[in-house]
């Protein structure tokens, strides 16, 4: 991965669009971004963004390859799809911006303190390990005592009410913390997401400098 | 005509027999307009009133007929009636729909209709049947000036027609700039890949068509005449010239490329790899779809870059301060000239605004991106030429920052200058002893870079060629009337009137086409072209007044009238718009049409019923051009807003026909207030006859003077530009004067 890393780009050239054309889910409509603005102007979260949609488009255009994949930008979007629908251009900005974050995390260079890349791995580990499924206390649990123990009962405490509810009206079954259930055929999911992988670490290795 | 046998007839439908006493209005035309007879009817313009009318024609017992009832604008297809004269007296849209229908407004909205009646009366004495004079014939020739593709295909089009054409070409050979193109911007859907110019086929097109003859290596030496009897003399390179006949000119000589060796900066002469788009085109054609070398050290191009608005949108000195627009387009097909010959070129184009016009222009811009072409907004500032690169530095303003680039060849976009030939208003400004003086030296002039020689070489007392608007482009209205020049039966296609790509000058060409076809075909039979097509009258004037003072000369906007050899006014008939400029213009008034004379407005003016001057019922004069103020006035009327009942509203056919004896002989005559409404002049003029409203804007800037020698306040006499859509305003200009008046006070020139 480091090595990939450090594949050198440059500015004003179409190979990191062809890297993220290759790479990235519906990569193939960055080129046909317009630079309107609309998008930027239509995300509710636009004014925390580090570079706004339509500038992550250009920045990708412009070989711009760190500065792109270790930005925090894609990692706030709440896939609300205001700026799919009002694209004059019709791209598919939620996705890309997902497919962006996905591929950043996948080569390691994804922001290590911010929250949504962090909650995106505890719920994979939790889908890949726990056998295809969910399981939704262990989730709530790893997020509670994420920052820490102290933060963790603290949290805990907070929401006991609500536990308390979600108990009794049987949302919650406090003994799933002992393994829980997984679903059919368990290892052979886990057999074709790890030949997924493989795939795609052997696109993304084209790329390498 | 024989004797003039009066009559009128006035409606009483929509209203108007319940608003008003039409018998009352009956008794004002027979008692004060002099009718023999006055018909009312419940509904004129129906079947059963329309053949009432034509009755009384056809019986010989009327030929000037006052018609009160609707607007003149209204119902034009009902009262259609031929050879009689007719005039409108607006009861409908000028009277009741503007007038409130209480009790206490009756009393003037009354006198009003009276004195439309009054108006009608006096105005239908005064005309005359204008009559074609018969000394014309149908030359059925069209002379085409230039042989690019904007040439070429007006020639098509004409000869498709089934009329003659002649296409004059300057050089050796035809197609123009658009033969050096490599292919060009699609015309059809799915608009995404350039395509072949077509020009070969178009000139074996022309070549092959019996109705086209071709003078290559020729200029027009000589226009004289006027339209449908052009008299123009061929030239060739050799000296041999030939004298032939057309009824109508196209002048479709198209633009030169901007010099681009000022634009120091892109360092274009240094380095033989910065090259314009045409540069580009040249280099295309050489790598005939393989892969494009750069001129420098024939190395296959692997990174371009495309510098949009290349001296042009900008106010530095030498620049272009306009948009040539259709560098966008050509900037793409360009680009995609390289990715098509390999996807992993890098071709990028910085622009500061993209404008892709016409149909497919955003389709192909999306076919661009798709090839991978990279756009960014940004600017250019500097290029420097290494060996072996070229390094850019420009601002990329989306990104925000300053950048350094190397690229292997530089693409500048720069813009189109029309060859329009010589500016003649720098011309005129030469004394007029050495006028052919001037013509030669005009050939450096100051504005234009370009050694400037005549295209027509019209032997018009205006000058040689046609007169220009803004930057050089000939003059011609953009969008309410394209192709018509300042001189009627000529008339301009392609970039020489405005920046253009080839689908635009297509068009271009076929509309100047049907414009020179009718041009000629009105012109035999006597006929106005634009605006007033079809009208048979023609200016005449009365030698004996004349004092040769040359106003009409001058200010016809259109080069109507010449001088003859003893310096009097020698009147071009078929040049002519009919727009009576030179009557507004002549002080001594000896100018005048049959149907719209000195007569038949100041006979309306003076028609008016003038009450005292303790009557507290002023009357406010309203001469509004026909065009745009009188519609908008209609439309007050038809979205029924109210104005003073004081306005006596008369329409003139243009501004500049307005002699400023009217408005001196109206104050005189007690008149309180008098406004004039034309349209917008200027360069974005919306005035039909082009310099109309500008003359009597220009003209009644001196009226103050006559106000002071008659002791009347300034504020008497109002003159507004007004669009076809100031449908509130205009109500509110008249009430504005109403309340001057009545703040002022009443003229004391009532008797």
């Amino acid at each position: 991965m480091s090595q990939l890393n450090a594949t050198k780009v440059e500015k004003y050239r179409n190979h990191f669009l062809r890297e993220v054309e290759a790479n990235v889910e519906e990569g193939h409509w960055v080129k046909m971004c317009m630079q309107c603005g609309v998008c930027s102007g239509s995300c509710p979260l636009g004014p925390y963004w580090e570079h706004p949609p339509q500038e992550i488009f250009m920045m990708i255009r412009a070989g711009k390859r760190e500065e792109v994949l270790k930005s925090s930008s894609m990692w706030f979007c709440t896939s609300c799809y205001n700026c799919i629908a009002r694209c004059p251009r019709e791209l598919p900005i939620t996705h890309i911006m997902h497919g962006l974050a996905h591929y950043a995390k996948r080569l390691g260079l994804a922001p290590q303190n911010q929250a949504t890349p962090k909650f995106a791995q505890y719920f994979w580990d939790n889908l890949y390990n726990g056998g295809g499924r969910v399981n939704e206390l262990k989730l709530g649990l790893s997020l509670y005592f994420m920052n820490g123990l102290v933060e963790g009962i603290k949290t805990a405490l907070k929401m006991r009410k609500i536990g308390q509810g979600m108990y009794f009206s049987k949302r919650m079954n406090p003994f799933e913390i002992f393994g829980g259930h997984s679903c059919k055929d368990s290892q052979g999911l886990k057999a074709a997401l790890n030949k997924a992988r493989e795939i795609e670490e052997a696109k993304a290795a084209q790329f390498k400098g | 005509m024989a004797e003039k046998k009066l009559g009128a007839y006035i409606c009483k439908g929509c209203g108007i027999g319940e608003r008003l006493n039409t018998d009352q209005l009956a008794n004002v035309a027979t008692r004060e307009g002099k009718m023999s007879f006055v018909k009312q009817h419940d509904f004129l313009c129906n079947s059963d009133g329309v053949a009432m009318i034509q009755a009384d024609i056809d019986a010989g017992t009327v030929n000037h007929l006052v018609i009160a009832a609707c607007s003149r604008r209204a119902k034009t297809d009902a009262f259609n009636f031929a050879d009689v004269a007719i005039s409108r007296a607006n009861l409908r849209e000028g009277i009741i729909w503007v007038r409130p229908a209480t009790a206490e407004a009756q009393e003037t909205t009354q006198e009003m209709a009276e004195d439309y009646i009054r108006m009608g009366c006096a105005e239908v004495k005064f005309i005359n049947l204008p009559a074609a004079s018969n000394e014309q014939s149908l030359v059925r020739h069209v002379l085409v000036v230039g042989g690019g593709f904007t040439g070429l295909t007006a020639a098509l089009e004409i000869a498709k027609a089934g009329y003659q054409a002649t296409i004059v070409e300057k050089s050796a050979s035809l197609g123009g700039v658009a033969a050096q193109l490599h292919k060009r911007i699609p015309n059809c859907s799915p608009f995404a890949e350039s395509q072949s110019n077509g020009i070969a086929e178009l000139i074996a097109q022309v070549q092959g068509n019996n109705n086209i003859t071709l003078h290559l290596n020729s200029t027009v030496t000589q226009t004289s005449g006027a339209p449908g009897r052009f008299e123009v003399k061929i030239t060739q390179e050799s000296g041999s010239t030939i004298t032939a006949n057309f009824g109508s000119i196209i002048q479709a000589s198209g633009f030169k490329p901007y010099d681009a060796t000022q634009l120091l900066e892109f360092a274009v002469g240094k380095s033989p790899d910065v090259v314009d788009q045409l540069g580009l085109e040249a280099l295309a054609r050489q790598a005939n779809g393989g892969k494009i070398k750069r001129p420098s050290d024939g190395k296959a191009v692997q990174s371009v870059l495309f510098v949009q608005c290349a001296g042009q949108r900008s106010n530095k000195p030498g620049h272009l301060p306009y948009c040539s627009g259709h560098c966008c387009l050509t900037s793409v097909k360009q680009a995609m000239y390289f990715k098509d010959s390999d996807p992993n070129i890098d071709a990028m184009v910085v622009y500061t605004e993209l404008r892709m016009p016409g149909a497919g222009g955003e389709d192909f811009y999306r076919s661009g991106q798709n090839k991978g072409i990279t756009f960014t907004k940004g600017v250019v500032s500097e290029v420097i030429p290494n060996s072996g690169s070229l390094t850019v530095k420009f601002n990329d303003l989306i990104l925000n920052e300053a950048v350094k680039q190397e690229f292997d060849l530089v693409v500048l976009a720069t813009g189109m200058v029309p060859n329009s030939g010589v500016n003649i208003e720098e011309v005129v400004a030469a004394p007029e002893e050495d006028k052919t003086e001037a013509k030669t030296a005009t050939a450096a002039p100051v504005e234009t870079k370009l050694a400037a020689e005549s295209i027509l070489n019209l032997d018009y007392r205006q000058g040689p060629d046609i007169p220009q608007l803004v930057h050089g482009f000939t003059d011609s209205h953009f969008i309410c009337f394209p192709y018509e020049t300042r001189r009627t039966g000529i008339y301009a296609a392609g970039p020489v009137r405005r920046p253009m790509d080839m689908n635009q000058a297509a068009e271009d060409a076929a509309g100047a086409a049907l414009k020179a076809i009718q041009a000629l075909e009105n012109a035999a039979l006597g006929r106005a072209a634009h605006p007033r097509v079809g009208d048979l009258s023609f200016p005449q004037f009365r030698k004996e007044g004349c004092t040769q003072c040359k106003r009409c000369t001058v200010e016809c906007p259109f080069g109507a009238i010449n001088e003859d050899e003893k310096r009097y006014p020698l009147f071009n008939e078929a040049r002519c718009r009919r727009c009576g400029t030179c009557m507004g213009a002549c002080p001594v008034r000896v100018i005048s049409f049959e149907n719209y004379s000195v007569d038949t407005v100041g006979q309306a003016i003076k028609a008016v019923d003038m009450p005292d001057e303790f009557s507290e019922k002023p009357r406010i004069l309203l001469l509004a051009c026909e065009n745009d103020a009188y519609p908008a006035l209609d439309m007050a009327g038809m979205t029924r807003q109210e104005y003073s009942a004081f306005v006596r509203i008369i329409p003139v056919r243009c501004l500049g026909s307005v002699n400023t004896i009217w408005i001196s002989d109206a104050l005189n005559s007690g008149y309180d207030g008098i406004i004039l409404m034309g349209c917008q002049k200027g360069d974005n003029y919306q005035c039909h006859f082009v310099k109309g409203s500008e003359i009597a804007h220009y003209r009644m800037s001196k009226i103050d003077d006559t106000l002071k020698q008659l002791k009347l306040e300034t504020e008497r006499v109002k003159t507004y530009e007004i669009a076809i859509t100031d449908i509130q305003r205009v109500p509110q200009l008249i009430n504005e004067m109403a309340n001057t008046i009545a703040k002022i006070g009443m003229s004391p020139f009532k008797f």
